[in-house]
C-alpha cells in the first residue's frame, strides 16, 4: 500500500493552520464554559441571598493558593516556549515538567477541598450554588487533567528530538491551551470564592 | 501536525478506491475515503430512521392504538426523530459530501488536519455505538429531551447524553478542520470570491457547528449530572429552571437547522447553473446570505418556546427576529430562480432533485411564518402542522439537496454512472409520495390534530390514511433510488472525468480522483460559474 504523504509541504502553512485551529478550538471551549457561566448568572440573579450565604463555605485560602499555583505554571509555560524557540530542549522540558507538577499540586488541593466539602455533607445536589460550584470546578479540573496529558505528550516529542528552534509548533500550541486553562480559573476564583 | 501533501507531488496514478481491505479504510487519512465512510454510515441511519417512520405511519392508519402500545409509539417517534437529526441530517452533507468535496473544490490535496479528520470519524462512530447501547432502555422523551421528564424517565437518558456529546464533539472537530482548510489551503488564485458556493455554505455551516455545538454539549452534560449527582439546574423542586434547559437546547438546535440546510443550499447553488448553462445570478448575494443566515440563526432560538412562559417582551423580540431570517433565505431563492430564467435547462436527475428542493423548501418556508408568529403559533403549536412544516424543510429541503448532491457527484466519487431512467423514475415516486404524505399533515394540523399521539379522533381518519399510503410510495421511491445506486456501483458505465461539463475544480481531477487529488495543484484564474460562454 503506497501511503501518500500527508505532511505539510510548507512549514509556514502548517504553523498558520495549527494556530488558527487552536484558536478556533479555544473559542469552542469558551462557549462550553460560557453556558455554565450563563447558568451561574441566571441563578445568581434569582437567588442572591443564597449565593451570598453559601459562598462563605468555600475555603478562600485554598482557592488563593491554587490561583497562585496556576499563574506560576502559566509563567513556566512562557519560559518553556521561549526556551525551545532558542533551541534549548532540556530547559524546555524542565519548564513544562514543572508545569505538570504544579498542575498536580492544583488537583491535590482541589481534591482536599472536595473531600472537605463531602465531610461536611455538601454535595452537588445540596443546593444550586454548590451544583454550579461542582460543575464549574469539575469541568475545569477535567481540563487541567487533559492539559497535563497534552503537555506530557509535547515533552515526549521533545525527548524524541522532534522539537527544535525551527519547529516548535506543538510547544506553542499546547502552551496556548494551558494559558486558557489558567484563564478560566482566574474567572472562577473570584466568581465563586470572593464575590459576596 | 499533519496536513496537505507536497505541492510538487505527482499523483500515484491510482484512483483513491484502489486499495482494498478494511485497514485501508479504517486507518485512512484520505479525506475522500473518510467522506465515503460517513456517507455509508449516515445512509444506513437514514434507512433505519425511515423504518421507524413507516412504523409510525402504520400505527396511524387507525384511530386506536392497534399495533403497538402507546409507550412503544413514544419510543418509535423518539428514535425516528433523534436518529434522523443527530445521526443523519446533521452529519450527512457536512461530514460526508463536505469531506469528500472541500479539498477537491478548493484545489487542495487534503483537509488541514487529516489525522484529526479520521479521529472525528471514529469519535462519531463511538457516539453512535453508545447511542445504540442506550437502546437497552429505549428513549421515550422525544428528540428534544425536555426536562424535567428526561431527568426522571426510566430510559437510558444518561447513556444517550454521552452518545450525543460524542457526536457533537465529532461535529466540532470536523467544523474546525473545515474552517482551517478553507482559510489556509486554497489553491493559488482561489480567492474568496472565486470559491464555489458549496464552499461558502460549508464555511457558514462550520462556524455554526463550532459555535453552537459546545453549548448543547454542556446541556447534555448537565442533564447527565442531574441524573447522576442530582444537581438541580433544571429541576423546579430544587429551585432550578426547566426553561433554562429549553434555552440551552434551542440555542444549539435552532442554528442546527441551518447546519442541516446551508450545505444543501450550497449543493443546489452548484447544480442549478450547470444544468441551466448559465452563470449563477447574484453570486455575492448567495455567498453572503449564507453568512447572514448563520449569524441571525443564533438570535432566534426563542421561537420554539412561545408557549413555555417566557416574558411577553422576549416573545415579541424572538418573533420579530424570526421573520428576519426569511430575508437572506428569500435572497437565495430569488437568485436561483433568476439563474433558471431563460437558461437552457435540462432535467437530469441532479437537477430534478435541485428543483424539488426549491419547490418543497418554498412550501416549508412559507409555512414557517405561521409558526414564527406568536398568534398563530399558539394555535398550531404541537400539531401536525409543525410536523408537516419541518418535514418540508428538513426532508424536502435537506434530504432532496442531499439526493441532488449524490446524483451529481456519484460519477466523481465512484467513477461510474447511474442509470438515468431509473433515477428519474425513483425521483417521480419520491416526489409524489412526499407530497401526499406530508401535505395532508398540514391539513390535519390546521384542523387540530396534535402530534406525538398514537391515537387520534376519528375525524382525522381520512388524512391519516392518505398520509400513510403516501409514505409507502415515498419509501418505494427511496428503495428504487438506493437500488439504482448499488447497481451503478456494481456495473454502471465508466464515468468520464466531467460528465456534466461543469467548471469547478473537482471535475478537473480524474473520476474517481487519485489519492492526492490533482497531478498538479491547479492555478485558478476565474470563478467557477462562467457557463454559457464559449468555453462551456
Ligand atoms: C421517510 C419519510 C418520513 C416519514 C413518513 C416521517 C413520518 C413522521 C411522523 C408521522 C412523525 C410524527 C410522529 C408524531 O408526532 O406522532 C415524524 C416525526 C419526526 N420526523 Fe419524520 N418522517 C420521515 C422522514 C423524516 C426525515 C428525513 C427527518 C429528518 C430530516 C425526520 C425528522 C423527524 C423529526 C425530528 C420528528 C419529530 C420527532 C419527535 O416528535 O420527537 N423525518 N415523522
Ligand atoms: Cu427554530
Amino acid at each position: 500500500m503506497s501511503e501518500p504523504s500527508h505532511e505539510h509541504a510548507d512549514p509556514a502553512v502548517a504553523f498558520e493552520s495549527a494556530k488558527l485551529g487552536v484558536w478556533t478550538f479555544l473559542a469552542t471551549e469558551v462557549l462550553l464554559f460560557g453556558a455554565l457561566f450563563t447558568a451561574y448568572t441566571v441563578f445568581r440573579m434569582k437567588y442572591p441571598e443564597m449565593f451570598r450565604a453559601e459562598h462563605e463555605k468555600l475555603d478562600r485560602v485554598l482557592g488563593a493558593v491554587n490561583t497562585v499555583v496556576l499563574i506560576t505554571s502559566s509563567l513556566l509555560v512562557v519560559f518553556g516556549v521561549d526556551a525551545i524557540k532558542r533551541g534549548k530542549a532540556r530547559l524546555f522540558e524542565a519548564c513544562f515538567g514543572a508545569t505538570i507538577l504544579l498542575a498536580g499540586v492544583f488537583l491535590c488541593v482541589k481534591y482536599a477541598e472536595y473531600t472537605a466539602k463531602f465531610h461536611h455533607g455538601i454535595y452537588p445536589r445540596t443546593n444550586l450554588f454548590f451544583s454550579i460550584y461542582f460543575m464549574l470546578t469539575g469541568l475545569h479540573g477535567i481540563h487541567v487533567l487533559l492539559g497535563m496529558g497534552v503537555l506530557s505528550y509535547v515533552i515526549l516529542l521533545s525527548r524524541r528530538g522532534r522539537l527544535s528552534a525551527s519547529y516548535y509548533t506543538p510547544a506553542e500550541m499546547s502552551g496556548l491551551y494551558w494559558h486558557f486553562v489558567d484563564l478560566v480559573w482566574i474567572y472562577l476564583f473570584p466568581l465563586l470564592y470572593l464575590i459576596g | 501536525m499533519t496536513g496537505v501533501g507536497r505541492p510538487e507531488a505527482e499523483g500515484n496514478g491510482r484512483g483513491y478506491l484502489a486499495d482494498r481491505g478494511w485497514r485501508s479504510w479504517a486507518f485512512t487519512l484520505d479525506h475522500k475515503r473518510i467522506g465515503a465512510m460517513y456517507l455509508w454510515t449516515t445512509t444506513v441511519f437514514f434507512l433505519i430512521g425511515g423504518v421507524f417512520a413507516l412504523l409510525l405511519r402504520l400505527e396511524l392508519l387507525s384511530p386506536q392504538a392497534r399495533y403497538f402500545s402507546n409507550h412503544a409509539y413514544n419510543v418509535f417517534f423518539t428514535l425516528h426523530g433523534a436518529m434522523m437529526i443527530f445521526l443523519f441530517v446533521i452529519p450527512a452533507i457536512p461530514s460526508g459530501l463536505g469531506n469528500f468535496l472541500i479539498p477537491l473544490h478548493i484545489g487542495a490535496r487534503d483537509v488541514a488536519f487529516p489525522r484529526l479528520n479520521l479521529a472525528s470519524y471514529w469519535v462519531f462512530a463511538a457516539g453512535f455505538l453508545v447511542i445504540i447501547g442506550s437502546l437497552v432502555a429505549p428513549m421515550d422523551t422525544g428528540w428534544t429531551f425536555y426536562t424535567p421528564y428526561s431527568a426522571k424517565s426510566a430510559a437510558a437518558v444518561t447513556t444517550l447524553s454521552l452518545g450525543i456529546f460524542l457526536i457533537g464533539m465529532s461535529s466540532i472537530l470536523t467544523g474546525l478542520n473545515f474552517i482551517v482548510t478553507i482559510h489556509k489551503l486554497r489553491a493559488p488564485g482561489m480567492t474568496w470570491h472565486r470559491l464555489p458556493l458549496f464552499i461558502w455554505g460549508m464555511y457558514a455551516t462550520s462556524i455554526i457547528q463550532v459555535v453552537a455545538t459546545p453549548v448543547v454539549g454542556v446541556t447534555f452534560l448537565l442533564l447527565a449530572a442531574e441524573r447522576i449527582f442530582g444537581v438541580g439546574f433544571f429541576d423546579p423542586t430544587k429551585g432550578g429552571d426547566p426553561v433554562l434547559f429549553q434555552h440551552f437546547f434551542w440555542f444549539y438546535s435552532h442554528p442546527v437547522v441551518y447546519v442541516m440546510i446551508l450545505p444543501a443550499m450550497g449543493i443546489v447553488s452548484e447544480v442549478i447553473p450547470v444544468f441551466s448553462r448559465k452563470p449563477i445570478f447574484g453570486y455575492k448575494a448567495i455567498a453572503y446570505s449564507s453568512m447572514a443566515i448563520a449569524f441571525i440563526g443564533f438570535l432566534v432560538w426563542g421561537h420554539h418556546m412561545f408557549t413555555s412562559g417566557m416574558s411577553p417582551l422576549a416573545n415579541k423580540i424572538f418573533s420579530f427576529l424570526t421573520f428576519f431570517v426569511a430575508v437572506p433565505t428569500a435572497v437565495k431563492v430569488f437568485n436561483w430562480i433568476a439563474t433558471l430564467y431563460r437558461g437552457s435547462i435540462t432535467f437530469e436527475s441532479p437537477m430534478l432533485y435541485a428543483l424539488t428542493f426549491i419547490f418543497l423548501f418554498i412550501v416549508g418556508g412559507l409555512t414557517g411564518p405561521f409558526l414564527g408568529a406568536m398568534a398563530t403559533n399558539v394555535q398550531l403549536h404541537d400539531t401536525y402542522f409543525v410536523v408537516a412544516h419541518f418535514h418540508y424543510t428538513m426532508m424536502g429541503g435537506t434530504v432532496m439537496g442531499f439526493f441532488a448532491g449524490l446524483h451529481y457527484w456519484f460519477p466523481k466519487m465512484t467513477g461510474k454512472m447511474v442509470n438515468e431512467k431509473v433515477a428519474r423514475a425513483a425521483w417521480a415516486l419520491i416526489f409524489v409520495g412526499f407530497n401526499v404524505t406530508f401535505f395532508t399533515m398540514f391539513i390535519a394540523g390546521t384542523r387540530g390534530m396534535p402530534r406525538r399521539y398514537a391515537e387520534y379522533l376519528p375525524k382525522f381518519q381520512v388524512e391519516n390514511t392518505i398520509s400513510s399510503i403516501g409514505s409507502a410510495v415515498l419509501a418505494a421511491g427511496i428503495l428504487v433510488m438506493c437500488w439504482n445506486f448499488l447497481q451503478g456501483l456494481r456495473k454502471g458505465a465508466a464515468a468520464p472525468a466531467n460528465p456534466w461539463r461543469a467548471l469547478s475544480l473537482e471535475w478537473k481531477a480524474a473520476s474517481p480522483p487519485e489519492t492526492e487529488n490533482f497531478h498538479e495543484i491547479p492555478v485558478v484564474t476565474e470563478w467557477p460559474y462562467g457557463y454559457g460562454t464559449p468555453k462551456a
